[in-house]
């Protein structure tokens, strides 16, 4: 993984997919769905640097879907670019909102808080049967794109390219932030938080940030995702769904941008492979593989590849170094979730 | 809503609340003992239900006796969610001690997924019922509306006695007593004599019997397809972080207070039945960031 | 760069070779069959007995000889695997080169969502089981086919059989299954209802969600309310759990129910279901039905049926089979008026428009918007010392073209222009004693 070889085999990588499109009409559709999944991911991954996880991240898929659904929807004629951004402004919105709220936790609450908020939505996205049309997900008629006209096939074809182009431009800016400032202080607020706050930096506000694009990484892939189908269901914001996401994230590590489409292109290619030879059992497969990544390569599949002397996992930043360490009393908020770890009858 | 409706509605929010308790109670044992939420509980509920339709299935053409049925769940529930538990613990979790809780959280994720299909290819996908045990123990009139014993009763009846037996067991018995200093300090214990990992298979083991009871106990109502260990975990979920985890006695108060609500809702906004247990779960969380009846503890940096 | 050299060079070549697809349609080397149904989930009581009936007739139809010597060859889709999988799967089918017919699908949300792609693709699409009459009244398709009845038939004929069997009720409650199929068949059976008897008070509206694990609310609800009627499109395992829980807690004692689906699970719930339930057959099939069961296809059929499967044909399967036959009908018919020649996609959508065909029971007619029509049986569930499940007697048949919205009408308006008088309509017969 030296410098120049990055850009040079991403590019590669963007060609052979759009010349596999071309080829195969039938590839486009798991092309584009690997790609989405691995901006989902992408996601993840900025929260996974500053050490947190979400059990709810589908929800913005959910909404960014739902998002454009309803601007193709009732707004007949609109382009498919503006309906993409409708969705991607609408999970930005939602994400802001939530951001305020959840970034006082860490740890396992600010997961659950996620997952809390994420079935209330899948709950009332299945139940709303006037408006979302239920658990049958809402269709909506092709939008235009660009201005053009376009059967199924050129749509697709079309939409294959824009996520290549989306992917990769995101992956890189993803990447820029990782190594900014406000990236760096995501890695502290892993590594330790409170000394972050003795040098005057407000975690919260940098994690909020971090929030925000999260959501507006995952709502982008929802909302493409609903577009190439034409459809989006409640399914899509799940809590199965928001666990696959944290588990490409993990797969593929937070060391560099690129983790979270590797891990999505190993994830799609055990489904594919789990598919074809052991039809029920595909589940099982991605279990087992991510109990072996966790135990043997916790850094994720690029934290392996890169092998850096600084390369640590994601989220061991706890159980051994905490106890050695002073303990001060607390002050209710921003525990790090200390308070929830003992029995109580 | 008159009196007479929201009585009805208390009665079935609380059969509802009995059985998201005892499923919940297995689930903050484990995170009262270990800080870690065991995602695969969900399908230890599956199993549970499954096994305990397979041996009444097996058991019909034997015997017509329902105190031996009755207590084919209860054998079920401890063998299969016992032996899973234990499975977990030693298997798999004891190799992830140290880690962190969030990846110890994704671990637990991991063998629920296999689980999942594992549950598939042994029970396949039809519905899977014991419709008859239920309806032996005869109906009861309340206020002109026909209740199931079963439901009335018994299930309240069992997740009663398993809150008073759990109390009991961690304040009078040796192993409870050792369960309780493992918690406090492992290494204390440990100094002491105690042998962590054996209350910790233990504690695992018992956890999971919880669970598998809760499966056991639903069988005889409900049909039992794949996917329904899914639905139950976030539940159980929304109860024990409503609660504060580790919380039994909150696991209890919580349990309630979701299965009344959703009980009255569905007579007065029946869309948001479903949205319920969630619903409460963010509404106390943005309140009391650590669950209802969570205590503060000193933090360490 | 030489890489992509390559990889050009190479799609060049495909490109060339594809391109001779466009030609004269030659005879093939086997039909592939697209078919979908549910393997998994709370849906597969419908979709695996279907499943089974058309691997069976499949296998049958091969053996006698297929199409002129061409063979089916069924590809499963699991509908029960989430829209989104299911959909890639489908269009991965649907594109792969090649002669195919689709036999999809038996949910009511996936017709909705598949039928613009079929269109899309040019692929005949049979709708073989979903119910939901939106999808060939929202838009005029060229390439799909309802082959069975759709839901204002359904419903129609129940409220029909409904004042046939009970006509001064007062009130009445619904149970339906929260999903699209759930919501339609209310909408049609509530307006049918009110214009055929407007003084109906209709006293609780329940969805619980698809596949709901436990009824108890609804029970206790229906319970304190005590409406004459309760109305349950609900099937599969949703059924079975909620007439359980129903029969235990005694609500079947005080209320008339109405199960237009209920067919397929008298099997399975034996005791549960007392005498005096409407039911009904979503169409004609019925093995017990005394015109047909001595007719020498159906008879063979169900009894090999129950052989290899351990259970009688339910409504699926009826519809499965009736799919199939509408299908090779189609081809048959095209070879024998255009001496052996193949028929491309568009010829085949052209023969079926218009055929007509018969499934295991009384004849079907296709319809020119892509509907057929397909008479309804309903009748009464009744204790009968033949089998260990009630019986399902006082048979009534509602011919088709008096419970159809006409071509080119909605439905749901349709039913609003309803006169009482349909309800003593001379086309509507007893079957049998």
């Amino acid at each position: 993984m030296r410098r120049p070889l990055v850009p040079l085999a991403v590019a590669a990588g963007v060609a052979l997919l759009l010349v596999a499109g071309w080829i195969w009409p039938s590839a486009r559709v798991p092309l584009i769905t690997f790609l989405c999944y691995g901006l989902a991911a992408l996601g993840l991954t900025v929260l996974l640097r500053a050490g947190q996880v979400s059990f709810g991240h589908a929800m913005y898929a959910a909404i960014g879907g739902y998002g454009a659904g309803f601007t193709a929807r009732y707004f007949p004629g609109t382009d498919a670019l503006v309906v993409l951004g409708a969705g991607v402004l609408a999970s930005a919105a939602f994400g802001a909102i939530v951001a305020a709220f959840v970034t006082r936790y860490r740890g396992i609450f600010f997961g659950m808080l996620n997952l809390g908020i994420s079935m209330v939505l899948f709950a009332l996205a299945g139940k709303l049967y006037a408006w979302t049309g239920g658990t049958d997900g809402l269709r909506f008629e092709r939008p235009t794109f660009l201005g053009m006209v376009l059967d199924r096939g050129e749509f697709e074809y079309a939409m294959l390219g824009l996520v290549a182009v989306l992917a990769t431009g995101l992956g890189w800016l993803v990447q820029r932030y990782f190594v900014s400032s406000a990236g760096q202080v995501m890695l502290a607020i892993r590594s330790n938080e409170t000394r972050l706050e003795y040098i005057g930096v407000s975690a919260r506000a940098a994690l909020a940030q971090g929030y925000v694009l999260s959501a507006v990484l995952v709502g982008l892939a929802g909302a493409l995702l609903a577009l190439e189908q034409n459809l989006v269901t409640p399914e899509s914001g799940y809590w199965i769904r928001s666990g696959e996401y944290v588990f490409i994230a993990i797969l593929g590590g937070s060391a560099h941008a690129v983790g979270a489409f590797i891990g999505a292109a190993v994830f799609e290619a055990i489904k594919l492979g789990a598919a074809a030879y052991f039809t029920n059992a595909w589940q099982m497969l991605l279990g087992l593989t991510l109990i072996a990544v966790i135990f043997f390569a916790p850094q994720g599949i690029v934290g392996c590849l890169r092998r850096t002397p600084k390369a640590r996992a994601p989220l061991d930043h706890g159980a051994k170094a905490a106890k050695d360490q002073d303990t001060v009393p607390a002050t209710g908020h921003t525990t790090k979730g200390g308070s929830h770890d003992s029995l109580s009858y | 809503m008159d009196l007479n409706l929201i009585l009805l509605a208390s009665v079935d929010g609380v059969s509802y609340a009995s059985l998201l308790f005892l499923i919940s109670l297995g689930l903050t044992l484990i995170c009262g003992v270990f800080g870690v939420i065991n995602v695969a509980h969900g399908s230890l509920y599956a199993f549970g239900g499954y096994s305990a339709a397979t041996l009444l299935a097996w058991l019909t053409p034997h015997t017509s006796s329902t105190p031996v049925m009755i207590l084919a769940l209860f054998v079920a529930a401890a063998v299969v969610g016992g032996a899973l538990g234990m499975l977990l613990e030693r298997g798999l979790l004891r190799f992830f001690q140290d880690r962190d809780p969030i990846l110890q959280l994704l671990v637990t994720f991991a063998a629920f997924m296999v689980l999942e299909d594992l549950q598939r290819m042994i029970w396949g996908s039809t519905p899977v019922s014991a419709g008859d045990l239920a309806g032996r123990m005869g109906t009861v009139e309340l206020g002109g509306v026909t209740f199931m014993n079963y439901q009335l009763l018994f299930v309240p009846g069992v997740a009663l006695a398993a809150y008073a037996g759990l109390q009991f067991l961690l304040r009078h018995s040796l192993a409870g007593r050792q369960i309780v200093t493992v918690i406090h300090n492992r290494e204390v214990a440990t100094a002491l004599g105690i042998n962590a990992a054996r209350v910790g298979t233990l504690t695992f083991a018992l956890a999971g019997a919880l669970g598998a009871l809760g499966g056991a106990l639903s069988v005889p109502m409900t049909s039992f397809v794949p996917g329904l260990g899914a639905e139950m975990i976030v539940t159980s979920f929304a109860v024990i972080a409503t609660a504060g985890l580790g919380q039994i006695t909150g696991a209890l108060i919580a349990a309630l207070l979701i299965g009344l609500s959703r009980a009255m809702v569905v007579y007065v906004l029946p869309e948001l039945e479903v949205v319920m247990p969630y619903l409460m779960m963010v509404a106390v969380l943005l309140v009391r960031p650590h669950g209802l009846f969570s205590v503060t503890a000193a933090r360490r940096i | 760069m030489k890489l992509l050299a390559q990889f050009l060079g190479a799609s060049a070549v495909l490109l060339a070779l594809s391109g001779t697809s466009h030609a004269q349609q030659a005879r093939p080397v086997e039909i592939r069959l697209g078919m979908s149904t549910f393997m998994t989930g709370a849906a597969s009581v419908l979709g695996a007995p279907a499943k089974a009936a058309a691997d069976m007739w499949i296998e049958d139809f091969n053996a006698a000889g297929g199409i002129d010597g061409v063979k089916l060859k069924p590809t499963w889709i699991d509908e029960g695997q989430g829209a989104d999988k299911f959909l890639s799967d489908y269009r991965r089918l649907a594109q792969e080169p090649g002669e195919k017919v689709m036999i999809s699908a038996i949910s009511s949300g996936y017709c909705n969502a598949l039928a613009p792609v079929a269109e899309d693709l040019k692929v005949v699409n049979i709708l073989w089981e979903c119910s939901t009459e939106k999808v060939l009244e929202d838009r005029r398709y060229k390439y799909v086919f309802r082959t069975g009845p759709n839901g204002t038939m359904e419903m129609v004929a129940a409220v029909l059989q409904l004042l046939r069997t009970k006509p001064d009720f007062k009130t009445i409650a619904v149970v339906n299954q929260d999903y699209a199929w759930g919501r339609d068949s209310w909408e049609v059976f509530r307006n049918t209802l009110l214009a055929l008897k407007p003084d109906v008070k209709i006293v609780a509206e329940l969805f619980p969600k698809f596949g709901a694990p436990d009824f108890s609310t609804e029970v206790t609800r229906l319970q304190a309310l005590r409406p004459d009627v309760v109305l349950s499109t609900a099937w599969g395992g949703d059924l079975d759990t909620f007439l359980r829980q129903a029969s235990q807690r005694g609500l079947l004692k005080n209320s008339q129910f109405i199960l237009p689906l209920a067919d397929s699970s008298l099997e399975r719930l034996g005791d549960a279901i007392p005498p005096g339930v409407i039911v009904g057959f979503v169409g004609d099939g019925y093995f017990a039905d005394p015109e047909y069961a001595n007719d020498p296809e159906t008879r063979a059929f169900v009894q090999k049926f129950k052989q290899r499967t351990g259970a009688y044909p339910n409504f699926a399967v009826y519809h499965m089979i009736q799919a199939l036959k509408a299908t090779t009908g189609a081809y048959k018919h095209f070879l024998a008026d255009n001496g052996g020649k193949w028929p491309s996609a568009e010829q085949l959508a052209t023969t079926l428009r218009g055929s007509e065909y018969r499934g295991l029971s009384r004849p079907i007619r296709m319809r020119e918007d892509g509907q057929a029509l397909q008479g309804q049986l309903l009748g009464i569930t009744r204790k009968d010392p033949s089998q260990a499940f009630p019986l399902v007697g006082q048979l009534t048949f509602y011919p088709a073209d008096i419970v159809a919205a006409p071509v080119g009408q909605k439905s749901v308006e349709w039913v609003k222009s309803l006169k009482p008088d349909l309800v003593q309509n001379a086309q509507i017969k007893r079957v049998g004693n």
